[in-house]
């Protein structure tokens, strides 16, 4: 593991692990992202929050360069994401994603969606992998579970089994895309939880959710996206008291009811 | 939590004509007048045909008798098959050499009933089949152990029939496999390569195919050089079924959510691992189905052959009906080719209902 994990957040003299810098995007014509710029120190924990279509996705996506950017930098744990399939590999390492439709591989086991990375991608012996993956799933909560297929699971116990296959790969980041949006309302706290004990451990976390009360319980920082912008960013006590755009205003207003 | 007070219910048996075989009959064959009236017909006409035909095969028959008994009887001679079986299975094989063919035949049976078990599906059962086609191969060519040289011209009749079958299918998978992938690549020389190939081979018929590999292709190849006839007609078949195959492919490639690339991405799997790890286990076992009905014409196809001089089991078949001694018995020969054809290819659609079955994770 990278030594700055053990610093803290706040402290200014330290390296950032994730670095955007005036990072513009297209899709086609259409401009989806615009100068973006974001720091994220090593234990950081950011949510983004933003209307529907407004590129929270396609930002965070770019991060691990599921999509690509045309302009600006984005800097992952020093390494820089251009089109060199080496530097991408290796952030794609580092970087952990979950996604809102969990996307498991339907055809493996439990435990083999855990060890394809570790076994594949990092060169664990088989064994160790699955001795790895055992304890990820523990931590999940779903270590029963480890022989059965994705299809067996429910909507809960499926996102649960996709960060612990994120975890197995000892990524330094983890990305979060709205996670809980898929789930039935009972399942939402059981990953939450899950999200929660990661944030505690100390992981840096990215998360896309509409979840206020997780934004306010565990960020450090939360951001509002619109229209392809990052329009604010505070602390959550500022954040969610005193809005200082008409946009984000509205926004909160909409989803807090 | 108080308890609802539980009502009381009678549960009545359904009504006779809704269930067991009555019921069955009823919304089956007699549902409206119509249905009722076709159920009488086919009736009637099972009544007119199946006792004739099976007093014919099997009461009136001859099983193993001479061409000349068999004229005196009004019923099938099956005696064809017993009498000419040297010829129909081995050909033109050297009589005394048929043991040859034969052990080679049974063999190559013996290691498809022993792959069916999806447990042995490992690195030792692809070293087996290794040993195996070298033994088989020896056994056909000779040459060594004192067995003379036979060379393959002579091949024909079933061992024909399934070589050119087996390997056209199990060559024909990985290149149909490939050049699906090729046809998604974002390389626009590969892709365009890819796709020239498939549309081209699709746009023409077999039968060209095998006249090109005989008689176009050896103009092309510098003097003395000579590629074996058989070696021809096989790759000809190989690159027909491959452009099949590969379409078929490509549409399993097509049905993958996208979710599955970028979850594969994302843990950092490149490309190749993404591909026969995620991507292909998944394409591959929906088309499964259609997959096997190209395997299985590709099968069939094989008897395409006859038109460059190669004799396979059909082929064999019908210059044995030339002899003038049984040249009335066609019916019986062609029957039992149907029936061959027919064990073979419901036992490969059979096998791959299974196998989609096993396949199958409850998703
Ligand atoms: N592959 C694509 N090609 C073209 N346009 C796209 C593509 N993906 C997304 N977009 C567009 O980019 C914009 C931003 O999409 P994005 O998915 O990042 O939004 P989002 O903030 O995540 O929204 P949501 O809350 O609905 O997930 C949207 O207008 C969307 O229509
Ligand atoms: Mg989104």
């Amino acid at each position: 593991m990278n030594e700055t994990v053990n610093k803290t957040p706040s402290d200014p003299a330290d390296k950032p692990i994730i670095e955007i810098i005036k990072m513009h995007k297209w899709y086609g014509d259409f401009h989806v992202l615009s100068d973006i710029n974001l720091q994220v120190q090593p234990k950081e924990r950011i949510v983004i929050c933003g209307p529907s279509g407004s590129g929270k996705s396609t930002l965070i996506r770019c991060i691990n360069r599921l999509e690509e950017h045309q302009r600006g930098q984005i800097i992952v744990n020093g390494t820089e994401l251009t089109n060199d399939i080496k530097n991408i590999e290796k952030v794609r390492m580092e970087v952990g994603m979950v996604f809102q439709h969990f996307n498991l591989f339907p055809h493996l086991s439990i435990l083999d969606n855990l060890t394809v990375g570790p076994i594949w991608v990092r060169k664990t012996a088989k064994k160790k992998a699955e001795e790895q993956a055992m304890l990820y799933l523990e931590k999940v909560h779903i270590a029963e579970q480890a022989k059965k297929f994705p299809g067996q699971l429910s909507g809960g116990q499926q996102q649960r089994v996709a960060i612990a296959r994120s975890l197995c790969m000892n990524p330094q980041v983890m990305l979060f895309d709205e996670p809980t949006s898929a789930l039935d309302p009972e399942m939402i706290k059981e990953v939450l939880d899950v999200m929660i004990d990661l944030a505690e451990e100390g992981m840096t976390m990215i998360v896309v959710t509409h979840e206020m009360g997780f934004a306010k319980s565990v960020a450090d920082r939360v951001m509002f996206m619109d229209e392809g912008q990052i329009v604010e960013e505070n602390n959550p006590n500022d954040f969610f008291d005193n809005p200082k755009h008409d946009r984000t205003k509205l926004f909160l207003s909409q989803i807090l009811g | 939590m108080k308890k609802l007070p539980t009502q009381k219910r009678e549960y009545l048996a359904p009504p006779i004509t809704e269930v067991g075989f009555i019921g069955w009959l009823h919304s089956n064959l007699f549902n409206n007048w119509y249905n009722s009236l076709l159920t009488i017909i086919i009736l009637l006409l099972f009544w007119q045909l199946v006792p004739p035909f099976f007093s014919w095969a099997f009461i009136n028959s001859l099983w193993n008798s001479s061409a000349a008994e068999c004229r005196d009887i009004d019923g099938a001679c099956w005696s064809i098959i017993p009498r000419n079986v040297d010829f129909i299975f081995f050909g033109f094989f050297p009589e005394d050499q048929q043991w040859r063919p034969g052990l080679a035949m049974f063999l190559l049976l013996g290691m498809v009933f022993y792959s069916k078990d999806r447990n042995r599906w490992k690195k030792s059962l692809f070293v087996y089949w290794t040993i195996n086609l070298v033994v088989m191969g020896t056994l056909m060519y000779g040459g060594v152990f004192g067995m003379p040289v036979v060379e393959t011209a002579q091949w024909s009749g079933l061992p024909l029939t399934f070589m050119l079958a087996l390997f056209g299918m199990v060559a024909a998978y990985p290149i149909g496999v490939l050049l699906a992938l090729g046809r998604k690549s974002r390389m626009p020389a590969i892709k365009t390569l890819c796709v020239v190939y498939i549309e081209m081979i699709r746009g023409v018929p077999l039968i060209s195919l095998l006249f090109m590999s005989s008689v176009m292709f050896p103009l092309f190849l510098p003097e003395g050089v000579t590629i074996d006839k058989v070696l021809r007609a096989q790759a000809a078949i190989i690159l027909f079924t491959a452009a099949y195959i590969a379409e078929v492919v490509r549409g399993g490639l097509q049905a993958m959510p996208r979710g599955q690339f970028e979850a594969a991405d994302s843990i950092g799997l490149n490309y190749s691992q993404t591909m026969r790890l995620i991507i292909l286990p998944q394409a591959l076992k929906i088309v499964i189905p259609p997959s096997v009905g190209i395997l299985l014409s590709a099968f069939k196809d094989t008897s395409l052959v006859v038109i460059i001089a190669l004799y396979d089991i059909l082929k064999t078949t019908k210059v044995t009906l030339s002899n003038p001694q049984w040249t009335n018995y066609s019916t019986e020969a062609y029957l039992f080719l149907a029936l061959f054809y027919f064990i073979c290819c419901y036992s490969m659609s059979s096998y791959s209902r299974k196998l989609e079955k096993e396949l199958h994770t409850g998703h």
